[in-house]
């Protein structure tokens, strides 16, 4: 990742909100999940140490703790990620129907490769396990988004409709 | 040409999710109110009568988990909707979720009733973000109308369910581990016993059932343990929905009943797709089976499948095409199970590394004969020493494919001997 660490602060404004949603875990802890992974949304879809200073002040739960929890549910990422993750299935359904070729399409269009961020901090480009789409493989998440039924040819345009900024 | 028997997906397609007067229209919480009038006992003696086996894969009879939790004296109990769909080549839940969520709340309150919990949570999997909204805004609009929350249609009952989230962890599918997600922590399974229908979620009892397995609970307490009895195969009554994908024509998520014939599903879907061969099939998951097309010949129902060494798991029919080579899909599939196993116990950690290892020496020419006794003896200390279902069944795919496919690993071995 060629991304200067500096690029990625946290700033005041995404503390406040960071803290305002971590409040939400006094009356709520089974709710632990959604709480984390709406705050990993507010600082560049990652959960950087200081990050977790902030939620571990504000709930009580050792750092330490919340570490654990993170670099164990793949969702998560210590480190920043840009503001598009794209996870590509690497499943069998979706192997068996050209996912390699779709993930290249992808690669090639972006300029980088998998576990990569572009640049300009807006991609980053991941293999994920099943994404419950079999029947419509091979498919793509886009942050909260499912793109199914790829090609190759389809998956690059696509991808360029999101760099061009057609796509939001 | 197979037509289906839509029960679970009765009105998937044909209504809209999240409208309490739709659902309501079409018979929606009649098996509630039927159960309501019922006693506890009674209730799970029609779903007894029913003969109802889990969904979920295991397929243990859903009165004996309801009756074990209903007999433990507790201030609290839980039911658990596991919607932690991970299985590769499996998408059912997903469709019962998104086009008919007041289905499952009614056969969690049913289940509920049945064992006096009072409250549900439903674990569903972060990879499904668009599912939450629908399924919050159906919860809302069913405790509007009075069918969940405090004294459901004046019977003083109270039952009200919760949405939470998974984060991407597919052993969370195992019910210890989906609990210790629920309570923040990692999601790693714990030794059974106790068993979650006595010692659950937060200590209390808990019954974790699948999507699929209480969606059939409306229509099973409404028409009768004794209708829903006759529909399937003896000993596996009832439907299964099927997900059929892969290399194939017409892919889809399908209903047909306990015992259909494999073949008789695959050319009802077109057979394989693009005009190829047929290489083989994957059934019941990733954790499943790899049969080669002689096998096809196979009635889909839990007893069946196992007797032959198949599995019927979480209804994954997935067609394998010729251009696809079956060490390639072998070694994609252990690729995932690094990547799932939780960690904590080393035969599935490690098992599953090896076998991977292994796989892809062969797949790359640099195999040996005595490797594939090696695989055997990994998969039967997986087998017998792993924690949990993950590290049991991961090696089943490469044990299977072995048997079903040996020449391919033979030619694979040669190919590299000869280099």
């Amino acid at each position: 990742m060629s991304t200067a660490k500096t690029d990625w602060v946290v700033t005041p404004e995404m503390e406040q909100e960071i803290i305002s949603v971590a409040k939400r875990y006094h009356d709520e802890p089974h709710q632990l999940m959604r709480i984390l992974l709406a705050i990993q949304k507010i600082a560049y879809n990652s959960f950087p140490r200081e990050v977790a200073v902030l939620v571990s002040k504000e709930t009580g739960l050792p750092e330490a703790d919340l570490y654990s929890y993170i670099t164990y549910y793949a969702m998560f990422s210590a480190e920043p990620r840009g503001k598009f993750v794209i996870r590509m299935c690497e499943s069998a359904p979706c192997h068996v129907r050209g996912a390699k070729a779709v993930m290249e399409a992808i690669s090639r269009t972006l300029g980088i490769e998998p576990g990569e961020t572009t640049k300009d901090g807006r991609f980053t480009l991941e293999y994920c396990q099943c994404l419950g789409m079999c029947v419509e493989a091979p498919c793509i998440l886009i942050n909260d988004k499912v793109y199914k039924d790829l090609t190759p040819g389809r998956a690059a345009k696509l991808i360029e409709d999101y760099m061009s900024g057609e796509v939001e | 040409m197979l037509q289906e028997t839509r029960i679970v997906l009765r009105n998937v397609g044909k209504i809209d999710p999240v409208s309490i007067e739709d659902y309501r229209a079409n018979g929606g919480y009649e098996g509630l109110k039927k159960a309501l009038s019922m006693s506890n006992d009674a209730v799970i003696g029609e779903i007894r009568t029913s003969a109802l086996r889990g969904r979920g894969g295991a397929g243990f009879p859903t009165w004996k988990k309801l009756s074990i939790s209903a007999g433990v004296d507790a201030d609290q109990k839980y039911i658990i909707c596991n919607a932690d769909e991970g299985e590769p080549g499996t998408n059912k839940d997903r469709v019962v979720l998104s086009g008919d969520p007041n289905s499952i709340f009614e056969g969690m309150a049913i289940a509920g009733y049945a064992i006096g919990a009072t409250k549900g949570f439903i674990y569903l999997r972060y990879e499904y973000p668009y599912i939450f909204p629908i399924l919050e805004t159906a919860l809302e609009n069913a405790r509007r109308a009075g069918c969940l929350g405090k004294d459901i249609f004046g019977s003083g009952f109270d039952f009200d369910i919760t949405v939470v989230s998974g984060g991407g962890a597919y052993v969370c599918g195992e019910e210890t581990a989906l609990i210790a997600s629920i309570e923040g922590k990692r999601g790693e399974p714990r030794f059974k016993p106790p068993y979650p229908g006595v010692e659950g979620l937060y200590g209390k009892p808990t019954v974790v059932n699948n999507v699929e397995t209480l969606a059939n609970l409306p229509c099973i307490i409404e028409q009768g343990g004794a209708w829903f009895s006759k529909i399937g195969a003896p000993n596996c009554t009832g439907t299964k929905i099927f997900t059929v994908c892969g290399n194939v024509t017409r892919p889809g998520v399908v209903e047909y009943p306990m015992g259909t014939n494999l073949k008789e599903i695959v050319e009802t879907h077109g057979g394989v797709s693009d005009g190829r061969g047929l290489l083989g099939l994957m059934l019941g998951g990733q954790s499943g089976n790899l049969i080669n097309p002689s096998q096809m010949d196979l009635q889909m129902d839990i007893d069946t499948c196992r007797a032959a060494n198949a599995t019927l798991g979480t209804g994954t029919v997935m067609l394998i095409d010729d251009y696809n080579e079956i060490l390639d899909i072998v070694e994609n599939i252990m690729g995932f199970f690094i990547e799932e196993s939780c960690g904590k116990c080393t035969p599935c950690r490690e098992g599953n590394i090896r076998m991977h290892e292994i796989i892809h020496n062969i797949n790359t020419g640099n195999g040996r004969l005595e490797d594939l006794d090696l695989l055997e003896e990994l998969a039967e200390t997986m087998k017998l020493a792993s924690l949990c279902a993950l590290g049991q069944n991961s090696f089943y795919p490469v044990i299977t494919s072995l048997h079903n496919f040996r020449d391919d690993y033979l030619k694979a071995i040669e190919r590299g001997q000869r280099v």
